[in-house]
């Protein structure tokens, strides 16, 4: 057993652990945050995508104590409060999701692609950004034009509606 | 996963000497190879040792007239360093084309050249820029560590410290992908420095990456994709599987070099 240390969503933990415990074990598991999610397991997917340290890692394909003393924000730490975050707003008004179960990874991709790029994000760079995370529903439209529209939010632009 | 124990030693000195004690350790850089091969269990190493804590690996700088990357920088580090845009763009293209966003964020140069897969981009380049090598124990030129796949000059012990690219006049990474795992069915990085040309194939080859000398003698004449016209790889050396036939990987490496060879010269 190893004794592993980080920042999870604004608030420390400390757990004693065996060495093999995944990040996303460790988070879905241990700290019962089940938000994050696991689908392929083998790092194509990207269900399991948080941050850590401030860019996106599959979270399946990281040993938790490799995030030792690190810090981690998990999808539950994206809203505040009642009120959701940009990007997950977005995804709601665009429906950018049919199952839900990539969605958790689809919206942490997303936030994390908008950190890095900036608010005008192109169709194409969304999709190539993008490469990484699968939806089996195969309803990429939508998500695309969410993250497009939850990118322009995080910076303070107002939403655009989607269509009917 | 079976279980391990896990060290993460604080400098490269510490490392060594945990390396040398520990029996059937494996050292752990971005994991993300390791550690899927470890859930598969094909690797059940007793002990990993994490390098994730030794900053005098990480790091890229310009040293004279070569980049000089150190073993744990990841490839979204290489592919966003000013440093390698402004002195060889062509690296920095090849790393923002390894996996997709996450994976680069963790994924390592030292990492990959150590496992060396046949399929890896960073081998091309290495071998391609005629890269150096650094372990705690030498140095190893790229033309001397690759030696087929999965296989290379690291011995028992000897960790990679750094890469040094000597800085090219031209060169440039083209990649055609598999469709769906999205890894090189063929990958040809050509470099051109004074007089030596060389273009390096990963992906295609059936023990890995490999130098295509034809075409380095056909780009003598003159540096340009004409140069390369109607031109394949000998399509015996090819590896040929249910994704990709030897013939087929043979004509993707002619035009994959012509590719290459016309984004180095435009640029």
């Amino acid at each position: 057993m190893a004794i592993v240390s980080m920042t999870v969503n604004g608030k420390p933990v400390t757990a004693d652990i065996d060495p093999r415990t995944l990040l996303v074990q460790f988070l879905r598991e241990h700290l019962r945050l089940t938000g994050t999610h696991v689908g392929c397991d083998t790092s194509q997917c990207g269900a399991c995508v948080v941050h850590m340290n401030g860019a996106a890692v599959k979270a399946c394909t990281v040993l938790a104590l490799q995030a030792d003393g690190g810090d981690v924000v998990t999808i539950e730490g994206l809203a505040n409060g009642a009120e959701l975050h940009p990007m997950q707003a977005a995804f709601r008004e665009h429906h950018g999701l049919q199952c839900g179960y990539c969605t958790p990874g689809m919206i942490m991709t997303a936030v994390d692609m908008a950190n890095r790029l900036g608010p005008d994000l192109s169709e194409e760079t969304i999709r190539s950004e993008l490469e990484g995370n699968i939806c089996r529903c195969t309803g990429y439209h939508n998500i695309v034009r969410a993250v497009e529209s939850g990118a322009r939010a995080m910076a303070g632009q107002p939403m655009r509606e989607a269509a009917e | 996963m079976y279980a391990f124990d896990y060290h993460k030693p604080t400098s490269l000195r510490q490392a060594a000497s945990m390396l040398a004690k520990a029996e059937d350790a494996k050292i752990l850089a971005g994991g993300h190879t390791l550690l899927p091969t470890m859930k598969q269990r094909l690797a059940a190493p007793s002990s990993l040792i994490d390098l994730g804590a030794l900053a005098e690996l990480q790091g890229i700088e310009r040293k004279g007239r070569s980049v000089v990357v150190g073993a744990m920088t990841t490839h979204a580090a290489v592919a966003s360093s000013d440093v390698v845009r402004e002195a060889i763009p062509g690296l920095a293209e090849m790393a923002e084309m390894i996996g997709d966003p996450a994976v680069r964020t963790r994924g390592t140069i030292g990492g990959s050249v150590a496992n060396n897969d046949p399929a890896a981009d960073y081998p091309a380049a290495c071998l391609a820029l005629a890269a150096t090598i650094t372990t705690n124990k030498r140095k190893i030129e790229a033309d001397d560590f690759f030696r087929g796949m999965f296989d290379t000059a690291l011995e028992e012990g000897e960790i990679i410290t750094k890469v040094s690219f000597p800085v090219p006049a031209k060169a440039a990474y083209a990649k055609f992908r598999n469709p769906a795992s999205r890894y090189a069915l063929a990958g040809v990085f050509v470099a051109k420095r004074g007089s030596e040309i060389r273009v390096a194939v990963t992906g295609a080859g059936a023990d890995g990456v490999f130098r295509w000398t034809a075409a380095e003698e056909a780009l003598k004449t003159r540096f340009s994709a004409k140069s390369l016209a109607g031109m394949a790889a000998d399509a015996s050396m090819m590896n040929s599987d249910i994704h990709a036939d030897a013939e087929y990987r043979a004509h993707l490496v002619g035009v994959m070099a012509r590719r290459a060879v016309e984004a180095a010269t435009t640029r």
